[in-house]
Protein backbone atom coordinates (compact mmCIF):
# COMPACT_ATOMS: atom_id res chain seq x y z
CA UNK A 1 0.00 0.00 0.00
CA UNK A 2 1.41 3.41 -0.91
CA UNK A 3 2.27 5.71 1.96
CA UNK A 4 -0.47 8.16 2.80
CA UNK A 5 1.72 10.12 5.17
CA UNK A 6 1.66 13.88 4.98
CA UNK A 7 4.50 16.17 6.00
CA UNK A 8 4.00 18.54 8.90
CA UNK A 9 6.28 21.04 10.54
CA UNK A 10 6.02 22.11 14.15
CA UNK A 11 8.06 23.68 16.91
CA UNK A 12 8.39 21.33 19.88
CA UNK A 13 10.05 22.54 23.08
CA UNK A 14 11.80 25.27 21.12
CA UNK A 15 13.11 23.08 18.28
CA UNK A 16 11.78 23.08 14.76
CA UNK A 17 10.73 19.51 13.82
CA UNK A 18 9.57 18.05 10.53
CA UNK A 19 7.74 14.75 10.47
CA UNK A 20 5.54 12.73 8.12
CA UNK A 21 2.35 11.54 9.77
CA UNK A 22 -0.69 9.47 8.86
CA UNK A 23 -3.82 11.66 8.77
CA UNK A 24 -5.29 9.41 11.45
CA UNK A 25 -2.31 9.86 13.79
CA UNK A 26 -2.91 12.03 16.82
CA UNK A 27 -0.54 14.68 18.10
CA UNK A 28 0.12 12.26 20.97
CA UNK A 29 1.13 9.53 18.48
CA UNK A 30 3.47 11.91 16.67
CA UNK A 31 5.10 13.13 19.88
CA UNK A 32 5.63 9.65 21.28
CA UNK A 33 6.27 7.52 18.19
CA UNK A 34 7.87 9.91 15.72
CA UNK A 35 9.62 12.41 17.96
CA UNK A 36 10.51 10.10 20.86
CA UNK A 37 8.91 12.37 23.45
CA UNK A 38 7.25 9.82 25.70
CA UNK A 39 6.46 12.14 28.61
CA UNK A 40 2.86 12.69 27.51
CA UNK A 41 1.04 9.43 28.27
CA UNK A 42 -1.58 7.50 26.34
CA UNK A 43 -4.35 6.51 28.72
CA UNK A 44 -8.11 7.04 28.35
CA UNK A 45 -8.08 8.25 24.71
CA UNK A 46 -11.39 10.08 25.19
CA UNK A 47 -10.22 13.35 26.75
CA UNK A 48 -11.17 12.54 30.32
CA UNK A 49 -7.95 11.71 32.17
CA UNK A 50 -5.53 14.41 30.99
CA UNK A 51 -2.46 12.14 31.00
CA UNK A 52 -1.68 13.28 27.44
CA UNK A 53 -1.92 17.02 28.21
CA UNK A 54 0.48 19.26 26.28
CA UNK A 55 0.45 22.99 25.53
CA UNK A 56 -0.49 23.76 21.95
CA UNK A 57 -0.02 27.39 20.86
CA UNK A 58 -0.22 28.49 24.48
CA UNK A 59 -3.29 26.47 25.48
CA UNK A 60 -3.43 23.14 27.29
CA UNK A 61 -5.04 20.38 25.21
CA UNK A 62 -5.59 16.64 25.37
CA UNK A 63 -3.13 15.57 22.67
CA UNK A 64 -5.11 12.32 22.18
CA UNK A 65 -7.94 14.44 20.72
CA UNK A 66 -5.83 16.51 18.34
CA UNK A 67 -4.81 15.08 14.98
CA UNK A 68 -1.11 15.51 14.28
CA UNK A 69 -1.95 17.20 10.98
CA UNK A 70 -3.92 19.84 12.88
CA UNK A 71 -0.73 20.79 14.68
CA UNK A 72 1.02 21.65 11.40
CA UNK A 73 2.69 25.03 11.94
CA UNK A 74 1.97 25.02 15.68
CA UNK A 75 4.15 25.47 18.74
CA UNK A 76 4.03 22.63 21.25
CA UNK A 77 5.38 22.46 24.79
CA UNK A 78 5.63 19.02 26.41
CA UNK A 79 6.81 18.01 29.86
CA UNK A 80 10.28 17.44 28.41
CA UNK A 81 10.44 21.18 27.76
CA UNK A 82 9.81 22.31 31.35
CA UNK A 83 13.29 21.74 32.76
CA UNK A 84 16.19 23.91 31.60
CA UNK A 85 18.55 22.50 28.97
CA UNK A 86 21.11 21.63 31.65
CA UNK A 87 18.48 19.52 33.40
CA UNK A 88 17.50 21.88 36.21
CA UNK A 89 13.87 21.27 37.14
CA UNK A 90 11.37 24.12 36.88
CA UNK A 91 9.74 25.56 40.00
CA UNK A 92 6.53 23.60 39.46
CA UNK A 93 8.44 20.33 38.98
CA UNK A 94 10.44 20.92 42.17
CA UNK A 95 7.24 21.78 44.04
CA UNK A 96 5.62 18.48 42.98
CA UNK A 97 8.62 16.61 44.43
CA UNK A 98 8.74 18.73 47.61
CA UNK A 99 5.06 18.18 48.32
CA UNK A 100 5.04 14.44 47.59
CA UNK A 101 2.71 14.98 44.65
CA UNK A 102 4.45 12.32 42.57
CA UNK A 103 3.55 8.76 43.51
CA UNK A 104 3.34 6.29 40.61
CA UNK A 105 4.11 9.18 38.26
CA UNK A 106 1.92 8.19 35.32
CA UNK A 107 -0.36 11.23 35.44
CA UNK A 108 2.37 13.68 36.44
CA UNK A 109 3.44 14.93 32.98
CA UNK A 110 -0.19 15.89 32.32
CA UNK A 111 -0.66 17.38 35.78
CA UNK A 112 2.51 19.45 35.32
CA UNK A 113 1.38 20.80 31.97
CA UNK A 114 -2.04 21.77 33.33
CA UNK A 115 -0.38 23.38 36.35
CA UNK A 116 2.06 25.21 34.05
CA UNK A 117 -0.82 26.53 31.91
CA UNK A 118 -2.78 27.54 35.01
CA UNK A 119 0.12 29.48 36.52
CA UNK A 120 0.84 31.19 33.20
CA UNK A 121 -2.73 32.53 33.19
CA UNK A 122 -3.27 32.93 36.96
CA UNK A 123 0.10 33.50 38.68
CA UNK A 124 -1.70 33.66 42.05
CA UNK A 125 -4.52 31.12 41.73
CA UNK A 126 -7.11 30.63 44.43
CA UNK A 127 -7.76 27.11 45.68
CA UNK A 128 -10.92 27.03 43.54
CA UNK A 129 -8.97 28.11 40.46
CA UNK A 130 -6.40 25.37 41.10
CA UNK A 131 -9.12 22.74 41.46
CA UNK A 132 -10.84 23.91 38.27
CA UNK A 133 -7.54 24.26 36.40
CA UNK A 134 -6.60 20.66 37.19
CA UNK A 135 -10.12 19.18 36.95
CA UNK A 136 -9.20 17.58 33.62
CA UNK A 137 -6.34 15.56 35.13
CA UNK A 138 -7.07 12.37 37.03
CA UNK A 139 -4.63 10.85 39.54
CA UNK A 140 -5.28 7.20 40.32
CA UNK A 141 -3.01 7.48 43.38
CA UNK A 142 -5.36 10.24 44.61
CA UNK A 143 -2.55 12.69 45.32
CA UNK A 144 -4.82 15.65 44.69
CA UNK A 145 -4.10 17.41 47.99
CA UNK A 146 -0.34 17.15 47.46
CA UNK A 147 -0.65 18.27 43.83
CA UNK A 148 -2.76 21.29 44.79
CA UNK A 149 -0.23 22.13 47.52
CA UNK A 150 2.55 21.93 44.92
CA UNK A 151 0.79 24.45 42.69
CA UNK A 152 0.38 26.75 45.70
CA UNK A 153 4.08 26.34 46.56
CA UNK A 154 5.18 27.22 43.02
CA UNK A 155 2.90 30.28 43.00
CA UNK A 156 4.19 31.46 46.39
CA UNK A 157 7.78 30.92 45.31
CA UNK A 158 7.28 32.94 42.13
CA UNK A 159 5.67 35.74 44.14
CA UNK A 160 8.54 35.71 46.70
CA UNK A 161 11.15 35.82 43.92
CA UNK A 162 9.33 38.70 42.26
CA UNK A 163 9.29 40.62 45.55
CA UNK A 164 12.96 40.07 46.42
CA UNK B 1 -8.34 4.62 13.71
CA UNK B 2 -9.57 3.63 10.31
CA UNK B 3 -7.60 5.48 7.59
CA UNK B 4 -8.98 8.66 6.09
CA UNK B 5 -7.62 11.55 4.11
CA UNK B 6 -7.34 15.04 5.54
CA UNK B 7 -8.35 18.24 3.82
CA UNK B 8 -7.74 21.73 5.12
CA UNK B 9 -9.42 24.18 2.76
CA UNK B 10 -8.54 27.86 3.08
CA UNK B 11 -11.74 29.27 1.63
CA UNK B 12 -15.45 28.82 2.21
CA UNK B 13 -15.99 28.15 -1.51
CA UNK B 14 -13.46 25.30 -1.48
CA UNK B 15 -15.02 23.88 1.70
CA UNK B 16 -18.55 23.91 0.30
CA UNK B 17 -17.36 22.39 -2.99
CA UNK B 18 -15.61 19.60 -1.09
CA UNK B 19 -18.66 18.90 1.08
CA UNK B 20 -20.90 18.87 -1.99
CA UNK B 21 -18.57 16.55 -3.90
CA UNK B 22 -17.91 14.06 -1.08
CA UNK B 23 -21.37 14.07 0.50
CA UNK B 24 -21.70 11.63 3.40
CA UNK B 25 -18.07 10.52 2.92
CA UNK B 26 -16.93 13.85 4.40
CA UNK B 27 -16.98 14.89 8.06
CA UNK B 28 -16.29 18.39 9.32
CA UNK B 29 -13.54 18.74 11.92
CA UNK B 30 -13.54 21.80 14.18
CA UNK B 31 -12.34 21.32 17.77
CA UNK B 32 -12.27 17.54 17.43
CA UNK B 33 -13.28 16.82 21.02
CA UNK B 34 -16.20 14.71 19.82
CA UNK B 35 -15.13 13.75 16.30
CA UNK B 36 -11.71 12.33 17.17
CA UNK B 37 -13.33 10.08 19.79
CA UNK B 38 -15.81 8.88 17.17
CA UNK B 39 -13.08 8.35 14.56
CA UNK B 40 -11.29 6.17 17.08
CA UNK B 41 -14.28 4.11 18.23
CA UNK B 42 -15.47 3.68 14.65
CA UNK B 43 -18.87 5.31 15.14
CA UNK B 44 -17.78 7.82 12.49
CA UNK B 45 -15.80 6.49 9.52
CA UNK B 46 -15.46 9.26 6.93
CA UNK B 47 -13.33 8.92 3.84
CA UNK B 48 -12.23 12.52 4.19
CA UNK B 49 -11.98 14.71 7.29
CA UNK B 50 -12.46 18.38 6.42
CA UNK B 51 -10.69 20.67 8.89
CA UNK B 52 -12.48 24.03 8.77
CA UNK B 53 -10.23 25.89 11.20
CA UNK B 54 -8.53 27.90 8.46
CA UNK B 55 -11.72 29.09 6.77
CA UNK B 56 -11.93 32.83 7.52
CA UNK B 57 -15.74 32.94 7.58
CA UNK B 58 -15.79 30.44 10.47
CA UNK B 59 -13.00 32.08 12.43
CA UNK B 60 -13.30 32.37 16.21
CA UNK B 61 -14.34 35.75 17.49
CA UNK B 62 -17.18 37.68 19.08
CA UNK B 63 -18.32 41.01 17.71
CA UNK B 64 -21.34 43.29 17.63
CA UNK B 65 -22.55 44.00 14.13
CA UNK B 66 -25.57 46.28 13.52
CA UNK B 67 -27.33 45.44 16.77
CA UNK B 68 -26.50 41.74 16.60
CA UNK B 69 -23.91 39.82 18.59
CA UNK B 70 -22.08 37.52 16.17
CA UNK B 71 -20.17 34.52 17.51
CA UNK B 72 -17.88 32.87 14.94
CA UNK B 73 -18.45 29.13 14.51
CA UNK B 74 -14.91 28.30 15.64
CA UNK B 75 -15.14 30.23 18.91
CA UNK B 76 -14.03 27.95 21.74
CA UNK B 77 -15.71 27.43 25.08
CA UNK B 78 -12.69 29.07 26.74
CA UNK B 79 -13.11 32.18 24.59
CA UNK B 80 -16.86 32.33 25.21
CA UNK B 81 -16.52 31.93 28.98
CA UNK B 82 -13.86 34.64 29.21
CA UNK B 83 -15.33 37.26 26.86
CA UNK B 84 -16.32 40.45 28.75
CA UNK B 85 -19.39 41.14 26.62
CA UNK B 86 -20.66 37.56 26.98
CA UNK B 87 -20.03 37.60 30.73
CA UNK B 88 -21.88 40.90 31.10
CA UNK B 89 -24.83 40.50 28.73
CA UNK B 90 -25.20 36.72 28.30
CA UNK B 91 -24.25 35.51 31.76
CA UNK B 92 -26.06 32.19 31.30
CA UNK B 93 -24.03 31.45 28.17
CA UNK B 94 -20.73 32.33 29.87
CA UNK B 95 -21.68 30.06 32.79
CA UNK B 96 -22.60 27.21 30.44
CA UNK B 97 -19.39 27.48 28.41
CA UNK B 98 -17.35 27.47 31.63
CA UNK B 99 -18.64 24.06 32.74
CA UNK B 100 -18.21 22.12 29.50
CA UNK B 101 -15.65 19.35 30.07
CA UNK B 102 -12.27 20.40 31.45
CA UNK B 103 -9.87 23.24 30.64
CA UNK B 104 -8.27 21.06 27.95
CA UNK B 105 -11.65 20.32 26.35
CA UNK B 106 -12.82 23.95 26.56
CA UNK B 107 -9.61 25.08 24.84
CA UNK B 108 -10.59 23.04 21.75
CA UNK B 109 -14.38 22.56 21.77
CA UNK B 110 -16.21 25.07 19.58
CA UNK B 111 -19.68 26.57 19.89
CA UNK B 112 -20.70 25.33 16.44
CA UNK B 113 -19.46 21.84 17.29
CA UNK B 114 -21.45 21.86 20.52
CA UNK B 115 -24.61 22.72 18.54
CA UNK B 116 -24.00 20.60 15.43
CA UNK B 117 -23.41 17.43 17.44
CA UNK B 118 -26.93 18.10 18.69
CA UNK B 119 -26.34 16.25 21.92
CA UNK B 120 -29.43 16.58 24.11
CA UNK B 121 -26.96 17.47 26.88
CA UNK B 122 -25.22 20.29 24.95
CA UNK B 123 -24.57 22.88 27.65
CA UNK B 124 -24.57 25.99 25.47
CA UNK B 125 -27.93 25.12 23.88
CA UNK B 126 -30.30 26.18 26.70
CA UNK B 127 -28.74 29.63 27.17
CA UNK B 128 -28.60 30.23 23.42
CA UNK B 129 -32.28 29.23 23.13
CA UNK B 130 -33.18 31.61 25.95
CA UNK B 131 -31.36 34.46 24.20
CA UNK B 132 -33.07 33.80 20.87
CA UNK B 133 -29.95 32.66 19.00
CA UNK B 134 -30.04 32.18 15.25
CA UNK B 135 -27.77 29.88 13.25
CA UNK B 136 -26.13 31.35 10.14
CA UNK B 137 -25.64 28.43 7.75
CA UNK B 138 -23.95 28.33 4.36
CA UNK B 139 -24.38 25.84 1.56
CA UNK B 140 -23.83 25.72 -2.16
CA UNK B 141 -27.20 27.47 -2.58
CA UNK B 142 -26.10 30.39 -0.41
CA UNK B 143 -26.64 31.48 3.16
CA UNK B 144 -29.72 31.11 5.35
CA UNK B 145 -30.66 31.76 8.95
CA UNK B 146 -32.18 29.09 11.18
CA UNK B 147 -33.66 30.02 14.57
CA UNK B 148 -31.95 27.72 17.07
CA UNK B 149 -35.28 26.29 18.23
CA UNK B 150 -35.75 25.02 14.68
CA UNK B 151 -32.23 23.56 14.46
CA UNK B 152 -32.26 20.56 16.79
CA UNK B 153 -34.04 17.36 15.74
CA UNK B 154 -32.60 14.64 17.95
CA UNK B 155 -29.20 13.47 19.15
CA UNK B 156 -26.74 13.95 16.29
CA UNK B 157 -29.38 15.28 13.88
CA UNK B 158 -30.06 18.91 12.97
CA UNK B 159 -32.03 20.65 10.24
CA UNK B 160 -28.82 21.52 8.39
CA UNK B 161 -29.09 20.26 4.82
CA UNK B 162 -26.41 17.92 3.42
CA UNK B 163 -23.39 20.01 2.46
CA UNK B 164 -24.35 22.91 4.73
CA UNK B 165 -22.20 24.16 7.57
CA UNK B 166 -22.51 26.71 10.34
CA UNK B 167 -20.69 30.03 9.87
CA UNK B 168 -21.77 31.83 13.01
CA UNK B 169 -24.33 32.16 15.76
CA UNK B 170 -26.22 35.45 15.98
CA UNK B 171 -27.90 36.82 19.06
CA UNK B 172 -30.16 39.88 18.91
CA UNK B 173 -28.83 42.75 21.00
CA UNK B 174 -28.97 44.36 23.35
CA UNK B 175 -28.95 40.92 24.94
CA UNK B 176 -29.04 42.70 28.29
CA UNK B 177 -32.78 42.98 27.75
CA UNK B 178 -32.81 39.34 28.83
CA UNK B 179 -30.98 38.52 32.07
CA UNK B 180 -29.98 34.85 32.05
CA UNK B 181 -28.53 32.16 34.29
CA UNK B 182 -27.41 28.58 33.69
CA UNK B 183 -27.62 25.61 36.05
CA UNK B 184 -26.41 22.06 35.60
CA UNK B 185 -26.09 18.74 37.36
CA UNK B 186 -23.35 16.29 36.48
CA UNK B 187 -21.93 13.19 38.09
CA UNK B 188 -18.36 14.39 37.92
CA UNK B 189 -17.31 17.98 37.31
CA UNK B 190 -14.55 18.37 34.77
CA UNK B 191 -15.41 15.29 32.76
CA UNK B 192 -18.95 14.06 32.48
CA UNK B 193 -21.79 15.40 30.39
CA UNK B 194 -24.74 17.05 32.08
CA UNK B 195 -27.41 14.92 33.74
CA UNK B 196 -29.61 18.00 33.53
CA UNK B 197 -28.69 21.33 31.89
CA UNK B 198 -30.99 24.35 32.12
CA UNK B 199 -31.06 28.08 31.49
CA UNK B 200 -33.56 30.74 32.44
CA UNK B 201 -33.92 34.26 31.09
CA UNK B 202 -36.19 37.06 32.31
CA UNK B 203 -36.81 40.44 30.72
CA UNK B 204 -38.22 43.73 31.91
CA UNK B 205 -41.59 43.05 30.26
CA UNK B 206 -42.16 40.06 32.56
CA UNK B 207 -41.58 37.35 29.97
CA UNK B 208 -39.59 34.36 31.26
CA UNK B 209 -37.86 31.88 28.97
CA UNK B 210 -36.76 28.48 30.25
CA UNK B 211 -34.73 26.02 28.16
CA UNK B 212 -33.48 22.64 29.29
CA UNK B 213 -31.67 19.59 27.98
CA UNK B 214 -30.52 16.07 28.79
CA UNK B 215 -34.12 15.10 29.55
CA UNK B 216 -35.28 14.04 26.08
CA UNK B 217 -34.13 13.75 22.49
CA UNK B 218 -33.43 17.46 22.06
CA UNK B 219 -33.20 20.67 24.11
CA UNK B 220 -36.59 22.28 24.79
CA UNK B 221 -37.52 25.99 25.00
CA UNK B 222 -40.66 27.14 26.81
CA UNK B 223 -41.88 30.69 27.36
CA UNK B 224 -43.99 32.00 30.24
CA UNK B 225 -45.68 35.18 29.02
CA UNK B 226 -48.12 35.30 31.95
CA UNK B 227 -45.65 37.25 34.05
CA UNK B 228 -46.09 34.89 37.01
CA UNK B 229 -42.56 33.48 37.00
CA UNK B 230 -40.93 36.87 36.59
CA UNK B 231 -43.02 38.62 39.25
CA UNK B 232 -41.04 38.72 42.50
CA UNK B 233 -44.39 38.90 44.37
CA UNK B 234 -45.64 35.56 42.99
CA UNK B 235 -46.12 32.76 45.50
CA UNK B 236 -44.02 29.61 45.32
CA UNK B 237 -47.18 27.62 44.56
CA UNK B 238 -48.05 29.88 41.62
CA UNK B 239 -44.54 29.55 40.23
CA UNK B 240 -44.53 25.78 40.74
CA UNK B 241 -47.73 25.48 38.70
CA UNK B 242 -46.12 27.34 35.78
CA UNK B 243 -42.96 25.23 36.05
CA UNK B 244 -45.12 22.08 35.79
CA UNK B 245 -46.39 23.19 32.38
CA UNK B 246 -42.88 24.27 31.32
CA UNK B 247 -41.41 20.88 32.21
CA UNK B 248 -44.36 18.85 30.89
CA UNK B 249 -42.41 17.83 27.77
CA UNK B 250 -39.38 16.48 29.60
CA UNK B 251 -39.05 12.79 28.80
CA UNK B 252 -35.79 11.47 30.26
CA UNK B 253 -34.76 8.01 29.14
CA UNK B 254 -34.95 5.18 31.65
CA UNK B 255 -31.93 3.61 29.94
CA UNK B 256 -29.48 6.47 30.45
CA UNK B 257 -26.37 5.58 32.41
CA UNK B 258 -26.12 9.08 33.90
CA UNK B 259 -29.22 9.44 36.02
CA UNK B 260 -32.67 7.95 36.42
CA UNK B 261 -35.78 9.74 35.14
CA UNK B 262 -37.07 10.51 38.65
CA UNK B 263 -33.85 12.23 39.63
CA UNK B 264 -33.72 14.22 36.42
CA UNK B 265 -37.32 15.38 36.68
CA UNK B 266 -36.84 16.37 40.33
CA UNK B 267 -33.63 18.25 39.53
CA UNK B 268 -35.28 20.12 36.63
CA UNK B 269 -37.60 21.75 39.14
CA UNK B 270 -34.78 22.59 41.55
CA UNK B 271 -32.53 23.98 38.84
CA UNK B 272 -35.47 25.89 37.33
CA UNK B 273 -36.11 27.69 40.63
CA UNK B 274 -32.44 28.45 41.15
CA UNK B 275 -31.83 29.74 37.63
CA UNK B 276 -34.97 31.88 37.82
CA UNK B 277 -33.87 33.43 41.12
CA UNK B 278 -30.40 34.20 39.73
CA UNK B 279 -31.80 35.64 36.49
CA UNK B 280 -34.25 37.82 38.45
CA UNK B 281 -31.44 39.11 40.65
CA UNK B 282 -29.38 39.91 37.55
CA UNK B 283 -32.29 41.73 35.93
CA UNK B 284 -32.81 43.74 39.11
CA UNK B 285 -29.10 44.57 39.18
CA UNK B 286 -29.31 45.90 35.64
CA UNK B 287 -28.72 42.76 33.58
Amino acid sequence: MPSTRVPIELTVNGSRREVDVEPSATLLDALRDDLGLTGAKECCLVGECGACTVILDGRSVDSCLVLAVEADGATVLTVEGLASRDGRLSAIQTAFLDQGGVQCGFCIPGQLMSAHALLAEHPHPTRAEIEEGLAGNLCRCACYEQIFAAVEQAAHQAAAEAAS
Amino acid sequence: MRPFTYARPDTLADTLALLAERGPDARILAGGTDLVIRLRDGSASPVVVVDVKRVPELAPGIRVDAGTLVIGAGTTMTELAAHPLVRRDLAGLAEAAAVVGSVQIRNRATIAGNLCNASPAADTAPSLLVHGAVIVAAGSAGQRRIPLDGFFVRSGVTTLAPGELVLAIEIPMPASLIASAHQRRTRRRGHDLASVTLACGVDATGVTRVAYGSVGPRPILRVDASGVLADPASTDDARAAIFETIFADASPSARSMRAGPDYRLAMLRVLGRRALATAQARLAAGG
